[in-house]
């Protein structure tokens, strides 16, 4: 491994390290198998806490895991499939909003993402619940909307002002209006530039979903919570696990989804080096991303 | 009107709370990250793995589902965390660790490689290169990203109001159901409250990384 905190190692270092990862996995393993010994010593594994997910008591398995992925996930993700394209469409034009040039008309932009970006998701549920009497649905949706839009427009504002000076310099030189250069050049660019921190905001997003739990949503991890009252709380365990497994399931693959357009969209010029080319004049964007280590 | 005024007491004692809530785990999440994050460039892979594979999980999982877990499946075992402002913390603590070592290794992997290399190359011990060279300038890197977690953390105490911890919100829902006819009022005073946590943070964070805004 190559570091900032260490040299290639050599022979010696090599067979250090090797007696040290083994000695390391081995104090892992233990600390581990102390833990799942703990743990099976307070019935974990116990058979009587698991049959919920093959053999329930009252029901058949089907109906548990009918409940946990089409009622649970099924509202976790239809709350986020409604406010994310909301979130985006209202962050790009928050973002638009707060980049007009007259400086009066700006700062109600810039009021409206600061008061949205400093303010818990949770307490925008409650707002929408409380004051504005919606149902707990619409107001999930509400809080994750209000609130991802300030970030979205945070992140476009960050994209737009890492572009080069040149593309806007270009643009009105051939004659493109201001709302032209913004809509047909600097937007689309912003928006790839970032993409994957706009991918990486949807995770926040879904993740936040869970919020609804509190506000009387019935996504997930109030469905696993029913079915723990339903069937009994020794099987809490084992329905959380389905809860962990399946939420990391789907943040992890978007995560992994985020990751992997960064790769792509550094490998033709990567933001930092495109920010870095633009604040130096007469270079282009990717001008130097290939000389720049990542 | 003179409902926000009565309430003001109310909301006094929330925002103490949640004052106490963001410290504490701030606290503590920062000890575990630190360590998390020194586990994450050792040399040694087991090491590496363990942290990487407990930072990836703790941050793709939501709070939410943490404080379920210590609140709803722990007492299963007979493992009765103590209830309320404790298990907050330590469940805010454990979550924002994650993120406090994905910030600090990022931050450390920004230094140039070169840098460390002229430090050996001119005799410096591997303590001298992590306390002369290598640390001071990942600091300046860390501080804006960290000051942005903590922010993060001081919204996300929040998510205690739903597990029977009286903080800022939980006083505003309070509030607003005991006086429906101001509801909007009352909660734009917890509004209010929480700005003056994050905006002050916000510009801090700001103002620093201009400070130590440097090319490399």
């Amino acid at each position: 491994m190559t570091s900032v905190l260490y040299d290639a190692p050599g022979p010696v270092a090599r067979r250090r390290e090797r007696w040290g990862s083994v000695i390391g996995s081995v104090v892992v393993l233990v600390l581990l198998a102390v833990g799942a010994v703990a743990a099976a010593r307070n019935g974990v594994f116990d058979a009587d806490r698991w049959d919920v997910l093959y053999d329930p008591p009252k029901q058949t398995a089907a109906d548990v895991w009918r409940s946990l992925l089409v009622t649970g996930l099924g509202a976790t993700l239809r709350a986020a499939a409604l406010a994310a394209p909301l979130a985006l469409a209202l962050g790009v034009a928050l973002a638009v909003w707060r980049s007009t040039r007259l400086r009066a008309l700006r700062i109600p932009a810039v009021g409206v993402i600061e008061l949205f970006r400093g303010v818990p998701v949770l307490l925008m549920m409650f707002f929408a619940l409380l004051a504005l009497k919606l149902s707990s649905f619409e107001a999930v949706v509400f809080g994750l909307v209000v609130y991802n839009m300030a970030i979205v427009a945070e992140i476009l504002r960050a994209g737009l002002a890492a572009l080069p000076k040149g593309q806007a310099e270009a643009a009105y030189a051939l004659g493109l209006s201001r709302p032209q250069t913004l809509f047909t050049i600097l937007l689309p660019q912003a928006v790839r530039l970032m993409m994957p921190s706009l991918v990486a905001q949807m995770v926040v997003l879904l993740k936040d979903s869970s919020l609804g739990f509190i506000v009387g949503y019935q996504e997930l991890l109030k469905v696993i919570q029913n079915n723990s009252y339903f069937y009994g709380n020794n099987y809490a365990f084992a329905l959380f696990t389905v809860g962990t497994v399946v939420y990391l399931t789907v943040n992890l693959s978007l995560s992994w989804f985020a990751r992997w357009l960064a790769r792509r969209t550094s490998a033709q010029g990567n933001p930092e080096a495109v920010a870095e080319a633009a604040q130096r004049p007469g270079t282009g964007p990717g001008a130097d991303a290939g000389a720049r280590p990542v | 009107m003179d409902a926000v005024f009565a309430a003001f007491p109310t909301y006094l004692s929330g925002f103490a709370v949640t004052l106490q809530l963001t410290a504490w785990s701030a606290a503590i999440a920062m000890a575990l990250g630190l360590v998390v994050a020194a586990l994450r460039v050792s040399p040694l892979r087991p090491f590496r793995f363990f942290a990487a594979a407990y930072v990836e999980v703790l941050r793709n999982m939501p709070l939410t589902l943490i404080f379920f877990f210590a609140v709803f499946v722990l007492p299963q075992f007979g493992v009765i965390p103590p209830l309320g402002f404790w298990t907050a913390v330590l469940c805010l603590s454990t979550y924002t660790s994650a993120f406090v070592a994905e910030a600090v290794r990022s931050g450390i992997n920004s230094v140039g490689v070169g840098q460390a290399e002229a430090a050996r190359a001119i005799g410096l011990t591997f303590g001298q290169t992590l306390g002369e060279v290598v640390l001071p300038q990942a600091v300046r890197t860390v501080v804006p990203p960290l000051i942005n977690v903590f922010i993060a953390l001081a919204k996300n105490t929040s998510v205690a109001a739903g597990f029977a911890v009286v903080e800022l919100t939980a006083a505003g829902r309070r509030l607003s159901q005991g006086n429906p006819s101001d509801t909007i009022l009352l909660l734009v005073g917890v509004v209010v409250f929480y700005l003056l946590i994050t905006i002050p943070m916000g510009v801090i964070a700001g103002a620093v990384e201009r400070k130590v805004a440097f090319s490399r």
